[in-house]
């Protein structure tokens, strides 16, 4: 079994190991991205500091609907919903959601994104930027990783960052 | 700066990544050119002298005067005129964020630190890792699979920072490619060698060519490709 584990630096000052990070097995190199179907109901995710802790949470995501909305209505407790700012990137504007649980994001949803870049693709708990090459991990299913980032990136960090700031 | 890195990491080293992690904090927090208490910062006001910085940044003034030598001066580390060794610094900083995963006991990692990929070992036994290249004309689609074992690759492109890599010699964004990929042993030079010669433009074909260890891919802003003769080696046939 592998993981796939995130971690911002930069801009977002002392946050955060980790963003999210997922299993996947060596015969399925992209898991939770399938367009159709619902593939994401076998998918688990788990959060964790940068430390060892780790604590597995079983997340669901909507099949089908992109972005997904605001997760702010279907909290458990002791979960608090922060809405980063619009960022405008060349190719459209990006808004993020993070769900933080004691001190830790445990969930980033994406309110606003490109449409144009990306169809039908299931949020939940993923990265932005990684999310771009799930995406085209999904349309070439034998790929790790991407090279080549895109504009998006820094719209995703910086409303990231304008959600971490207002709420850890 | 702000980038994203994922991490690539067998099972239970997932525990491990702690160290790297805060290695990218570290290094982010002193040569960001955008936090202006970082010793990139202050060096480049001349605030502080290099001696009063952290060692490691002789050690990547010393790298990035390697690379402009060799590239003709098309690598700088005043891309924009002010002092910002970001074009090298990042990669290094991945490239050292998977040796330390190494050096913990993994085998058999990457790390993506905002496109720019350190592979270590194969994915999983007799499985090379794959890499795509992002089509830089086509957003969400893929020029072509990068493959293997133990190696690097970069790519710099309009896609990847906007308009934004400097030809150090007219002073203008870097306009004669749409993207250039280039493949190498370590990130850190790969990376700074990807730079180059998108700010070189066409002529990067000769020069990645007689650079021994590194092979190159191009995008022209037409959407004709080009690239170096070992380059398909490392290209995936499926």
């Amino acid at each position: 079994m592998r993981r796939v584990i995130f971690a911002v630096t930069g801009t977002v000052a002392g946050l955060v190991a980790l963003l999210s990070f997922k299993s996947h097995s060596p015969t399925v190199p992209v898991a939770a991205t399938s367009g159709t179907g619902g593939g994401s109901s076998s998918s688990s995710s788990s959060s964790t500091s940068s430390s060892t802790s780790t604590s597995t949470t079983t997340t669901t995501t909507v099949p089908g609907e992109f972005p997904e909305g605001s997760l702010a209505g279907k909290l458990t407790p002791g979960e608090t919903a922060v809405t980063g700012h619009v960022a405008n990137t060349v190719y459209g504007p990006v808004q993020i959601q993070l769900i933080v649980k004691s001190g830790k994001i445990v969930k980033v949803a994406v309110l606003q994104q490109p449409m144009n870049t990306i169809h039908d693709i299931q949020i939940g708990e993923f990265a932005f930027p990684r999310l771009i090459s799930e995406t085209l991990a999904a349309q070439n299913a034998k790929i790790d990783t991407v090279s080549g980032a895109s504009y998006t990136s820094a719209g995703y960090v910086s409303s990231l960052q304008s959600a971490v700031d207002q709420g850890l | 700066m702000g980038t994203v890195v994922s991490f690539d990491v067998p099972d239970w080293a997932g525990q491990v990544l702690g160290r790297a992690v805060q290695w990218l904090h570290w290094v982010d927090a002193t040569f960001s050119p955008y936090r202006d208490d970082s010793n990139v910062s202050r060096f480049g006001r001349g605030s502080i002298t290099l001696a009063e910085c952290a060692p490691e940044l002789t050690e990547v003034l010393a790298a990035c005067a390697d690379v402009g030598e060799r590239s003709g001066g098309y690598f700088t580390v005043r891309p924009g005129g002010r002092f910002d060794p970001s074009g090298y610094v990042k990669g290094w900083a991945i490239e050292r964020a998977a040796a330390m995963l190494t050096a913990a006991g993994s085998a058999e990692h990457s790390v993506n630190g905002g496109g720019d990929v350190q592979c270590v070992g194969d994915r999983g036994p007799g499985q090379p890792w794959r890499v795509g290249i992002a089509d830089p004309l086509r957003p969400g689609s893929l020029a072509l699979v990068v493959t293997g074992h133990d190696f690097a690759v970069a790519t710099s492109g309009v896609a990847e920072r906007g308009p934004h890599i400097i030809n150090p010699h007219t002073g203008q964004p870097a306009t004669g490619l749409a993207s250039i990929t280039v493949v190498g042993a370590r990130l850190a030079a790969t990376d700074a060698y990807a730079t180059a010669a998108f700010a070189m433009g066409p002529a990067a074909r000769d020069w990645v060519e007689d650079l021994d260890g590194y092979e190159a891919f191009a995008v022209t802003p037409g959407g004709e490709t080009w690239q170096t003769s070992g380059f398909g080696d490392h290209r995936a046939s499926d």
